[in-house]
């Protein structure tokens, strides 16, 4: 019983580092930048939850539409105000910006919300769902059917379409994309845009399952579902999936031992090993360099 | 990238016309003797303004933090700036300097004879005690250094970033928790360590100062600093022209580490408390972003930015609120209109400006000589 | 080959000195204190008031603040000192920083205050009562709880009481209550949290109470459920969870949503879980637990409802915990100041010390208790056992 709650927290935690960690491993597979940003992006989603369904009373409903529109539209104001003008910058210029644009949300947010945690309505009535005799938490597996849903969806847009078929492109090389009549600002703008809908998404599972949004929020969470992409090899799709499982279920397990104190350590050393023994991640390609 | 820094330029009438009277140089002795004397001058000065009150000890306190981050953004620069990588974990390296430098020199006052008050007067165990615990808590740092940087430094870029804060982060908790697995009183815990000696004065902040950038910058002018700006500028080919660039990239790592160590070190004196929180990964930004602005490569650039932005905040304290959205603001305007930091790689030299001076080079006066210098 | 290198410029050095010296002599100029003394003979006497009022902390400093900021304009409404002197604030933000927090000491020592309201948050508070000795600088904090605050010196005191207290006190509720076994989940990145949980754990395995297992998590965590599943399997009679109230608000609604059925027990950290500006978990969800706290709103005593009234008048906000016990701290010192000033003292330096000599044998009718100084700088004052009723809290004893 303990062991299949423990299975399902694990399973719980890392759909949403899995579904923020395909935001960060789009962008990173599109422009190779290590977009810090991502988790604050989260925590303006959940503050919009909370601006619309605590202050305004409006339906959940709207609040969720409202945060990954939101969400959606920072994601893409946040590359051409601050990246954009860098593209042909050195990488570690565009990853300072990151990190100021990450400090800008976080401190911005702080200063118009104030420190202290915003609690977020619950979208929904129900907590608790009886299968079998045991007593299961919605939000859990939700959570788990929503990034199952998202994952499909995007795998299908980034194989099938031919929005994907230009993002693939331009992330294998964006001289040659060009040259082959693809607007590579247009798809970066739309990579922008699909990594920053999963945080949208993320944002309301996350006010779900812990009904409250901090300025801070997005740090940890950033910084977990990043190192879940490196982790499961940064730029591909099922290695986010599968990093953001690994760390989930890591923490879950650190933490039902009784050694939670030791989590972030866990976790970070899991990245550690796997990055002396595969440089690039579990599922990651290498890439030879050129002079 | 920048091209190699023109140090390496006769110093003899390089540019200048025929005909014309040899430029005049000033030479290596000279110079080293213009700059001890200026650098003995402000410290007696310095040193007696704050005995005699002048400086008040509110300024003193705030002019000790400003040499403290002086050395914390001039060894980031090392890692940042020279090497041209990004470690994200310099808080790591600043907390293991300040908590074994403190327990060090907590622990020895006895076997010393040394008492709390001791530190206060300056007698000579206090001072010989804070000296060997300063090095004490660099070389802790370097070892950390060395543990992190053979493993970090086989990354690249991003990865390398990344992997250096999972490790200040392994470091925080450790300092966090360390004190239940060892089964007795270390760091404190989440309390934090108190009742660290005041042992950090104005005098002796400042002399560690004037001692590191020296070395840094020695370093940076010898065989070995090139050594490392090659690998900065194109490491392939560094590697390819015989620099070892393993061994060059983690001393460059590990001096970086060193010296953020007995940055910590002087820290944990200035205030007198250590906590774990406070050394996450914001405050490594909060140096990286010292760096940054002042111009990566850049020691003057380094200094110039940690004294302003140590000063600033205390000067705006009205502001205080919107300081860290400026902050931010600022980061980002200066990455997209000036990449390369306020001051880019310029150095400043003094006997160079003396030089300048003496053969009437001035900067309005574009001759070709001073193009060259620039 | 060493001589050839041109290492000319050891003067990035005389680039930054110049520099400091610059700036130094030009903050310098701007005057220094001088005339001390004058500080207790002027028509206005300065008290320091700092804390956090900006950053990751802000919401416990500004609330202290307000407290403090209540209780000086109401002193001096009524005309200040005994002698007709007003008290003048000299207030400084300090981030939650220890560092800004020594430099905002050193600030005030300055300004000759004649004694500091304030640190609010653990760490900064320790660094400034270490720096205060030396000055026998009258220290008193409204929250900071940390059992070395008051280790340093004699000039130190709290309006709150302290980790170990909260946690023995609990203990003693729960034997009381007739809890068998009892568990706890605590945050290990916070001194407040682990000092009151190992209090407890100590204090509850003397009185015979099985500890089945102690659940801990660090600092800005959200998933507890883990922990919670490890409690939930021992069928724990009762947990404690002596955190901020985010954090246990988290915590009740994540151990609900588990199917646990039983009681939480708190710390003052709980104050302001329910009824301030947001609800950090469900009347539902805390129906039957039970947290201690030194003020509550839901106190009939006469002097709580005036301040209340006062409070809501003032900020147009209900009060917090912290809150009161920054009023509190506020009355602690500017009683002692108005009798050290009535009595007359010879010198700064003589008032400051009648100062600390006059709090350390008063007792203050406080909104947070009966404040009593018993040779410590730790209060003895009585303390309120809250428990939660169809989503509104009680006093269920006082202890």
């Amino acid at each position: 019983m303990t062991f299949l709650t423990q299975l399902l927290n694990g399973l719980q935690l890392g759909s949403i580092y899995a579904l923020v960690a395909l935001g960060y491993t789009m962008v990173y597979g599109i422009i190779l930048l290590l977009n810090f940003a991502h988790g604050d992006i989260i925590m303006v989603g959940a503050y919009i939850s909370w601006i619309v369904m605590a202050k305004l009373g409006m339906n959940p409903a709207i609040a969720v539409i409202l945060s990954v529109a939101g969400c959606t539209l920072l994601g893409v104001l946040i590359d051409k105000v601050a990246y954009a003008p860098l593209r042909n910058a050195p990488r570690l210029s565009i990853l300072i910006t990151a990190i100021g644009v990450s400090y800008f949300l976080e401190n911005g947010a702080q200063l118009v919300f104030g420190a202290d945690a915003k609690v977020v309505p619950p979208y929904i009535g129900v907590s608790n769902i009886k299968v079998a005799g045991m007593s299961l938490s919605l939000n859990a597996i939700l959570t788990i059917v929503v990034t199952a849903i998202s994952t499909a969806v995007l795998t299908f847009l980034v194989q099938k379409t031919k929005l994907g078929k230009a993002m693939r492109a331009v992330s294998e090389d964006m001289g040659a994309a060009r040259l082959m009549g693809i607007n590579v600002n247009t798809t970066i703008s739309f990579t922008f845009a699909l990594g920053s809908a999963l945080a949208g998404i993320g944002a309301v599972l996350y006010s779900m399952a812990y009904s409250q949004a901090t300025p801070t929020m997005g740090i940890m969470l950033g910084t977990k579902a990043f190192v879940a992409a490196v982790l499961g090899g940064i730029g591909s799709i099922p290695g986010a999936v599968i990093g953001g499982l690994l760390v989930g279920f890591a923490e879950v397990f650190v933490s039902a031992l009784g050694l939670s104190v030791w989590k972030d350590a866990v976790v970070f050393l899991l990245l550690i090993i796997v990055l002396i023994v595969k440089p690039t991640g579990i599922l990651g390609r290498t890439m030879s360099e050129k002079v | 990238m920048e091209e190699l820094k023109n140090e390496e330029k006769p110093i003899i009438t390089a540019g200048a016309p025929k005909g014309s009277r040899p430029r005049k140089t000033i030479s290596v002795g000279k110079r080293y003797i213009i700059n001890t004397v200026l650098v003995v001058l402000f410290l007696a000065i310095g040193d007696m303004m704050v005995g005699q009150g002048i400086i008040t000890r509110y300024q003193t306190s705030v002019l000790e933090q400003v040499g403290i981050y002086i050395i914390m953004a001039v060894s980031l620069n090392i890692a940042t700036g020279y090497l041209g990588q990004l470690p994200l974990g310099h808080a790591g390296f600043m907390s293991v300097g300040g908590y074994s430098c403190a327990i060090f020199i907590m622990r020895m006052m006895p076997a010393f004879g040394v008492t709390m008050r001791d530190f206060v007067l300056g007698t000579p165990a206090a001072s010989l005690l804070f000296v060997i615990g300063l090095v004490f808590g660099g070389i802790c740092a370097a070892i950390c250094g060395v543990i992190i940087g053979i493993p970090a430094l086989r990354l690249k870029g991003d990865y390398l970033a990344i992997i250096t804060l999972g490790f200040a982060e392994i470091i925080r908790v450790v300092m966090l928790n360390i004190d239940g697995v060892v089964g007795f009183e270390l760091t404190g815990g989440a309390k934090g360590l108190t009742g660290i000696p005041s042992y950090t004065n104005f005098l002796n902040t400042f002399v560690v100062v004037v001692i590191s950038l020296f070395l840094i910058h020695t370093m940076m002018k010898s065989r070995h600093g090139r050594a490392i700006l090659s690998i900065r500028d194109n490491e392939i080919a560094a590697e390819a022209s015989g620099v070892n660039t393993t061994y060059y990239k983690t001393l460059a790592f590990v001096v970086s580490a060193f010296f953020a160590g007995i940055g910590g070190g002087l820290y944990a004196g200035c205030i007198g408390v250590m906590a774990p929180a406070k050394f996450g990964f914001m405050k490594s930004i909060e140096i990286l972003v010292m760096v940054v602005l002042g111009g990566m490569g850049s020691m003057l650039g380094s200094v110039l930015s940690a004294t302003f932005l140590t000063i600033l905040p205390e000067a705006l304290r009205a502001f205080a609120d919107y300081r860290m959205v400026v902050y931010a603001v600022v980061l980002i305007l200066v990455m997209i209109f000036r990449p390369q930091g306020l001051l880019g790689t310029y150095d400043f030299s003094l006997g160079n400006v003396l030089e300048k001076i003496a053969n009437r080079e001035f900067p309005w006066k574009k001759s070709a000589s001073a193009e060259e210098v620039e | 080959m060493a001589n050839n290198i041109s290492r000319r410029d050891l003067f990035k050095a005389s680039g930054a000195t110049a520099l400091g010296l610059g700036v130094a002599s030009l903050i310098s100029a701007c005057g220094s204190g001088s005339g001390s003394d004058a500080a207790i003979s002027g028509k206005t006497l300065k008290v320091g008031l700092m804390g956090p009022y900006s950053g990751d902390v802000a919401q416990y400093g500004l609330a202290v603040r307000n407290g403090a900021k209540l209780y000086v304009k109401q002193f001096n409404k009524k005309g200040g000192t005994k002698s007709g002197k007003k008290i003048s604030l000299v207030v400084q933000d300090e981030k939650g920083d220890a560092t800004e927090a020594v430099n905002v000491y050193q600030k005030m020592v300055e300004d000759n205050v004649v004694g500091i309201i304030g640190d609010v948050t653990s760490t900064p508070s320790i660094a400034v009562a270490q720096e205060s000795v030396n000055d026998n600088m009258p220290l008193v904090t409204a929250s900071a709880t940390a059992a070395d605050f008051i280790k340093y010196g004699k000039n130190a005191f709290r309006a709150c009481y302290t980790d170990p207290y909260q946690g023995k006190l609990m203990a003693d509720f729960a034997k009381k209550q007739g809890y068998k076994t009892v568990c706890t989940i605590y945050n290990s990145g916070g001194d407040y949290e682990k000092g009151v949980n190992d209090a407890f754990v100590k204090e509850a395995k003397k009185k015979g109470l099985a500890v089945a297992t102690q659940e801990s998590y660090s600092q800005g965590d959200v998933d507890f459920k883990a922990q919670l599943a490890n409690i939930i399997a021992k069928k724990p009679d009762a947990v404690l969870s002596p955190n901020y109230y985010q954090d246990d608000g988290k915590i009740v609604t994540q151990a609900r949503e588990l199917g646990y059925k039983g009681v939480f027990l708190g710390a003052d950290g709980w104050a302001n879980i329910v009824g301030g500006d947001e609800d950090y978990a469900s009347g539902k969800d805390l129906e039957g637990c039970f947290y201690d706290t030194s003020f509550v709103s839901a106190n009939d005593d006469e002097r709580v409802q005036q301040f209340i009234k006062d409070y809501k008048a003032e900020y147009k906000s209900d009060p917090t915990n912290f809150c009161a016990l920054g009023y509190d701290a506020a009355k602690i010192l500017l009683t002692a100041v108005d009798k050290v000033d009535k009595a007359g003292a010879k010198d700064y330096e003589d008032f400051k010390q009648k100062v600390i000599d006059t709090i350390a044998k008063d007792k203050i009718e406080g909104v947070t208790g009966t404040i009593k100084f018993a040779g410590t700088g730790d209060p003895v004052k009585s303390t309120l056992i809250i428990g939660f009723k169809d989503g509104k809290e009680y006093i269920e004893t006082t202890m």
